[in-house]
């Protein structure tokens, strides 16, 4: 199978604050990051013909970012379809490249939501709407948690999962983090009790906040943002750092139908585009970065992108499958993911910025001789409309 | 003050509003194509199973089952806080629309409610309308 390398990400950051207590705006977090990321590559403000924004820094972005960076790229991109918006950009990214519309291109994210207070996690809906789909939801009072969880109430009445087999996604991810010193500085800004790897017990015994789903099932909400630099290959050979290849992506929307499945996702038509157009297998997978807003979101995820059959996450996670040093692999979220490090309200930058890190061998859980990663973001909300963008990502 | 209120659909959103007028009797309203069969809901104008469409308005029984459901244990929303724990559910109506709605008429929720137990609307009544929530059949 032949694999293309029309682009590679060549340069990361990720805002090391998650509680920038007022202090700073999303468009500054914004900037920073980009500046860094490109000093990364080895790049500067004048490379980047290419801007993807997913409108975080607010107004009709298409219109404004160019101007606060400074740039004058001949690609302007501003799909915004939530949590995997990056993954989208990045796809839409390797798609220009290889077009020959752009040799750099820029993905910014920046939040200050945990500033904001901003109830991403436990907060109501409001009152009724002008689009019909919300005008009809508004009035039954789902939190955002409350989606999620009736996937997962669904989930285990379809296939017998359990809140134990749930609990393994929040323990795997809280042994990463507390391997690495921004999520565990996250973890005490962020005014966590009782900072320190769990148990499968810890997470079951936690107050639930929407049944089946306990409190640490249930993501964080801080302040962050981050950027990627993506580039093309001419580009990418005199970089700083090596390449990390995208070689297939996949996009997909799915939502609420009469007489649907809510057990899986949008996943299960982006992640076959993904891995046919790499042409690697989900076995072959070292690193696993799923979108963690709950436990349910992997679970369902790992199985829609083919890692096991749809019902059997419950036991294919089991017996902490999931962690960068357990050899049955894949390691997930090796940074803390959402539910212990990072979740600023749009998590999926961070997914391609933690996989880039492990294919280039600079993770805190750095699983040895990584090559074979997935990225894949979760947009909107899984029990309802959402949006899945799947990348896979290989070193040379 | 008055206590805070449930929010509300709008009455005036182009697609749903014929929903939302027919609540005002009582009646749970959904519409079918008879060109293609396909059943819509929520309603909108065109149908999403044919392009020749013609959409006819049909009313439920307000018969149903519970598709999933979850009990909400916290919420900061200033009417939905007062009420925790409740159930926000999937309701499958024995026609095929499926909404999104409470379950009312129980006192433990988590115990008392089932996936696949048979419900049935219970209209809860404001000025300009009725919302279609759900009971224990
Ligand atoms: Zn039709």
């Amino acid at each position: 199978m032949s694999q293309k390398r029309d682009a590679a990400i060549v340069g990361i950051h990720e805002y090391p604050s998650r509680d920038v207590e007022g202090e700073i705006s999303p468009l500054q977090i914004k900037a920073e990051s980009a500046a860094k990321a490109l000093s990364d590559a080895g790049l500067n403000w004048s490379d980047v013909d290419a801007i993807y924004d997913a409108g975080d820094g607010g107004g009709m972005s298409g219109l404004n970012i160019a101007e606060y960076f400074g740039l004058n790229p001949n690609v302007i991109d501003t799909t915004g379809v939530g949590g995997s918006s990056y993954e989208f950009h990045a796809a839409h990214a390797k798609r220009d490249i290889a077009a020959g519309k752009a040799k750099v291109a820029l993905l910014t994210y920046g939040s200050t939501a945990h500033s904001n207070a901003r109830a991403i996690g436990v907060g109501g809906r409001g009152g009724g709407s002008m689009h019909p789909a919300e005008n009809m939801d508004a009035f039954a009072g789902m939190t955002l948690i409350a989606n999620y969880a009736m996937v997962a109430h669904r989930h285990m009445h379809q296939y017998g999962t359990t809140s134990e087999q749930l609990a393994e996604i929040s323990v795997a991810t809280r042994y990463h983090a507390m391997r690495n010193p921004e999520a565990v500085r996250a973890m005490e800004d962020l005014e966590f009790l009782d900072i320190r790897e769990t148990t499968i017990n810890d997470v079951v015994n936690s107050r639930m906040i929407a049944d089946p789903l306990h409190l640490l099932e249930c993501c964080m909400i801080s302040d962050g943002g981050g950027a990627v630099v993506i580039a093309s290959p001419e580009v990418a050979r005199d970089c700083r750092k090596p390449p990390v290849w995208i070689l297939g992506s996949g996009e997909a929307t799915k939502y609420p139908k009469n007489g649907g499945d809510i057990t899986s996702s949008a996943a299960v038509q982006s992640a076959p585009q993904a891995f046919g157009e790499a042409g690697v297998t989900p076995g072959e997978i070292d690193i696993a970065m799923i979108y963690d807003s709950f436990s349910i979101t992997v679970l369902t995820l790992l199985e829609d992108l083919g890692f096991c059959k749809k019902g059997e996450g419950g036991a294919w996670v089991s017996g902490g499958r999931l962690r960068f040093d357990n050899p049955n692999g894949p390691a997930l979220n090796t940074d803390g993911g959402g539910l212990s490090s990072n979740h600023p309200g749009m998590r999926g930058i961070f997914l391609l910025i933690e996989a880039a890190r492990q294919l280039r061998g600079e993770s805190t859980s750095q699983v040895k001789d990584a090559r074979l990663a997935v990225a894949h973001g979760n947009g909107g909300m899984l029990g309802s409309r959402h949006s899945a963008g799947t990348i896979i990502l290989g070193r040379d | 003050m008055s206590d805070p209120k449930r929010p509300l659909p709008r009455a005036d959103e182009f697609d749903t509003r014929d929903f939302w007028s027919a609540t005002k009797n009582k009646e749970f309203k959904y519409q079918q194509c008879s060109n293609c069969e396909t059943i819509i809901f929520y309603s909108r104008r065109h149908c999403t199973g044919c392009t020749e469409g013609n959409l006819e308005w049909k009313t439920a029984t307000g018969r149903g089952t519970i598709y999933t459901f979850s009990v909400v244990r916290q919420s900061y929303h200033p009417f939905f806080r007062n009420q925790v724990p409740y159930a926000v559910a999937w309701i499958d109506m024995d026609e095929g629309p499926r909404i999104l709605s409470n379950i009312v008429g129980v006192t433990d929720p988590m115990n008392d409610l089932k996936i696949g137990q048979a419900v049935t609307v219970e209209w809860e009544e404001h000025e300009d309308l009725c919302i279609p929530l759900f009971k224990p059949a």
